[in-house]
């Protein structure tokens, strides 16, 4: 349960310094119109909902944070026992890993592009990213298929089961991610030719952007974990 | 004396209206079935909620049949009794109260308390109570599947929560594990909205910490429940596959009914540690929002500004920061390290010293207070004094050594069900006759409400009580029946026979609840807006009950906290949270 602990103990000192700093140096019981703070960010209905889907999403991940971090907890501590035999990781899941990568770099891409008001760029970025993640998909099958040719079947040994499941896990979350895309991508198709085309999809973009980049950094995590165990 | 701002130009326009899209329904479908309203969305929770909680108060009814007059019901045989017994738990503390006060009051007094139109992803909130309604069914399925429910104890502790020989091990546990996959899916769609919208949707001028303190609670519940469920979700989803396909997470190589079974390796002391990593959590995940409502009841209702309000904003994020690190004080007897005993044990005690700090404050806020002792302050007062005895039990189990000796006895059943079943639940009946005039616009009837409150403070003393004395002698909890033993007295078959009488007077009382629900809200006295002469921003809108949008055409502004009861000086004994400091021109009504 250490790296569980450690985690949640980073995010809830994150969380908790967060508070106490909102909740320091305030006499509550003071009434007065100090209205002024939030008028900043509420003047903007767009910008307040844009921010709030963002914090959405941040929670969201906090969340998967917390999942991932559980079910790695359980593998370390699984792994300690009798039993374990390591299995040997195919190599395909080095170019997988390489296709999640490049699909993670293509929504940067894309995203930068937004910036840039380039719509052209940020549709072609952003559908090669889908489609690599798709490649990514698919080699993990084909990971799957390889292994349990090899013999390495998900009841035999605590160690297969982990792998199918973390893979599972980690494919379904990103199953989830291409849906959003798929719905993105049909946004592209709508905005296409009216006028602030790039602005109809930013959010999109920018959140698929984030998503991705945790879904890598989890998968990295995981592979690092299957490679050196 | 309440500061107030001296500048002549402190005056703040009205806030202006966002116009955010509200998705208004026409037909009665999409506007009392597939709602998006947060108001009616939490309607919704709180019916399905208390509607399963009664199932679990009827298994309770039979378990204390059999225990007090044992082998005189044909229809409880030992292993009803235990699938009861972890039906009855599991609902209780996850189907009913969880979902009761986070999905049916979060929902509806989040939007209407920090002054927003509604939560912030509808859609999402609407979807989180059908994916909650699809766990409570699936877990009703359960019982109706081949062999039954899941007899495993509300632990579901492997290896015999899958092994032949437990009632369900078949199907009754992978339905539990299903629902409540399904129960933290639905529920994470909904903690994402109370949190976002706490943060995001606030009106103008209600800084944190002018938040009234039920929402603190629930927020940092939410919190909670967001990081914790996870790991009830991993273990869920590993048992299913050690029970399904035959993986050995959790599963020792084991002898069962003479044949060596498949399983090999695996670590049931795993899924403890998964489980109590969630399980912990969850007692103050029920007790947060328990702490924030009655906070608000016992201000509301002795006329006085709560005592130390920031001291409790702190004291509810060091609870839940703190509870993070208790877990494995459930896990004493598991054969762990010393030190490690030593270190929970520490933890364990620490945590008391914010939750012991929010009880003074309650006193102190008593304290001098104009009290008015109307149903929901009985039930707030009758809340410190049930958790104060809850809590103290507490004490002695947190410490390793006398918890070794009383695990898993009746001691513990008392402990838990006065710390984190009566309290809570008298919280939620405060709360239920403090915000039904503002749900119906109708008062609940206050003789129905006073028999009730007493019948149900009374009587689980009464049941509960007498259960520390059965645990110091040792009768072990979960029991069929405890059988001829040199330790248990048959004097401790009488007591039970009187709890089973006390419970079963509860659980019928508990009619004269439903009944006062049902008949108020047609024939109800008329409650106006404001009933109880409260601050908070829910008792300020344009209508009672409150239209979907709930501010009308524009949004309160809020010039201070929640706590305006009896300032010196002012006109009423309450200024309401929109009230500007000096009154202008200008200034619409309260």
């Amino acid at each position: 349960m250490t790296v569980t602990l450690i985690l949640l103990a980073g995010m809830m000192a994150v969380i908790v310094g967060w508070l106490i700093r909102q909740t320091t140096n305030v006499s509550p019981w003071v009434a007065d119109t100090g209205v002024q703070e939030y008028d900043n960010n509420r003047n903007n209905p767009d910008q307040l909902q844009a921010d709030s889907v963002k914090i959405g999403l941040g929670v969201f991940l906090a969340v998967a944070t917390s999942l991932f971090a559980l079910f790695i907890s359980a593998y370390m501590m699984r792994m300690e026992l009798a039993d374990w035999s390591p299995l040997n990781d195919p190599d395909i899941l080095w170019f997988n890993t390489a296709f999640l990568v490049v699909a993670s770099v293509y929504f940067q891409l894309a995203h930068n592009s937004v910036k840039r008001l380039d719509a052209n760029k940020v549709r072609t970025y952003f559908l090669v990213a889908g489609i690599f993640t798709f490649i990514f998909l698919i080699g993990q099958l084909e990971a799957w298929r390889q292994l349990s040719e090899a013999g390495y079947y998900l009841s035999n040994n605590p160690a297969n089961a982990f792998f199918y499941l973390f893979t599972a896990v980690h494919g379904l979350h990103l199953f989830g991610g291409l849906w959003v895309w798929c719905k993105t991508t049909l946004k592209f198709a709508e905005a296409k030719g009216k006028a602030p085309e790039v602005a109809i999809v930013a959010r999109s973009v920018e959140l698929c952007t984030i998503y991705w980049h945790f879904l890598l950094v989890v998968w990295l995590v995981l592979f690092a974990l299957f490679i050196y165990t | 004396m309440t500061q107030v701002a001296h500048d002549e130009t402190a005056f703040a326009p009205p806030a202006e209206v966002e116009e955010v899209e509200l998705y208004h329904p026409k037909t009665f479908i999409g506007k009392y079935i597939w709602s998006q309203d947060a108001k009616v969305i939490a309607i919704q929770y709180s019916i399905t909620a208390i509607g399963i909680g009664l199932v679990a108060l009827v298994l309770s009814g039979i378990m204390r049949l059999q225990l007090g007059f044992p082998d005189t019901f044909s229809f409880i045989d030992p292993s009803s009794y235990i699938q009861n017994v972890t039906i009855h738990g599991m609902i209780m503390v996850i189907y009913l109260l969880t979902a009761l006060f986070l999905g049916g009051f979060g929902n509806y007094l989040i939007p209407l308390m920090v002054g927003a139109r509604d939560m912030v992803f509808p859609y999402v909130n609407m979807i989180s109570y059908w994916v909650y309604l699809a766990a409570v069914l699936v877990l009703v399925a359960s019982f109706f599947a081949p062999g039954g429910a899941t007899g495993a104890g509300w632990t579901l502790y492997p290896p015999q929560a899958i092994l032949p020989g437990t009632p369900g091990s078949d199907w009754g546990i992978v339905l539990m594990l299903i629902s409540l996959a399904l129960f933290i899916v639905g529920f994470t769609m909904g903690g994402l909205n109370y949190v976002v919208t706490v943060l995001q949707a606030r009106t103008r001028g209600m800084s944190l910490m002018r938040m009234p303190l039920t929402i603190w609670g629930i927020f940092m519940a939410t919190i909670l429940a967001l990081l914790a469920f996870p790991a009830l979700f991993v273990s869920a989803i590993m048992m299913i596959l050690d029970q399904t396909i035959g993986t050995s997470f959790f599963m020792p190589a084991v002898v069962s009914m003479g044949e060596q079974l498949d399983y090999d390796g695996g670590s049931p002391i795993l899924f403890q540690h998964l489980f109590w990593f969630f399980g912990h959590p969850e007692v103050y995940i029920v007790a947060l929002p328990a702490f924030g409502i009655v906070s608000d009841l016992i201000s509301v209702h002795a006329r006085k500004n709560i005592f130390g309000y920031r001291m409790m904003v702190w004291a509810i994020i060091a609870i839940g920061a703190l509870s993070f690190i208790v877990w494995a004080h459930h896990m004493y007897v598991s054969g762990m390290h010393p030190y490690f005993g030593f270190f929970f044990a520490t933890t364990t005690l620490i945590i008391a010293v914010p939750t012991a700090l929010k009880v003074y404050n309650w006193v102190l806020t008593l304290w001098k207070g104009n009290i008015r002792l109307t149903v929901p302050m009985l039930f707030a007062i009758g809340f410190i004094f049930t958790f104060v005895n809850g809590g103290i039990t507490g004490l002695f189990l947190g410490n390793v050594t006398v918890d070794v000796a009383l695990s898993d006895t009746y001691f513990v059943v008392a402990h838990f069900h006065m710390v984190m079943a009566v309290s809570p639940i008298l919280v939620v009946f405060g709360a239920i006759y403090h915000w039904y005039p503002k749900i119906t616009g109708r008062m609940l009837n206050d003789t129905l409400g006073k028999t009730h409150f007493w019948i149900t403070f009374l009587g689980t003393y009464a049941i509960y009580y007498p259960m520390h004395y059965l645990g110091i002698l040792g009768v072990p909890r979960r029991y069929y029946a405890n059988g001829v033993t040199d330790f248990i007295p048959e004097s401790a078959q009488s007591l039970n026979a009187g709890i089973t009488v006390a419970a079963l007077i509860v659980g019928v009382a508990q009619l004269i609840f439903i009944y006062n629900l049902i008949i108020s809200y047609s024939r109800g006295k008329e409650a106006g807006g404001n009933p109880w002469e409260a601050t908070t921003l829910e008792w300020q809108t344009p209508d009672t009950p409150p239209k979907h949008g709930n501010f009308g055409d524009e949004l309160p502004v809020v010039y201070r906290w929640a706590y305006d009861y009896g300032v010196p000086g002012a006109e009423l004994d309450y200024i309401p949270q929109n009230q500007p400091p000096r009154p202008t021109s200008t200034d619409s009504e309260a």
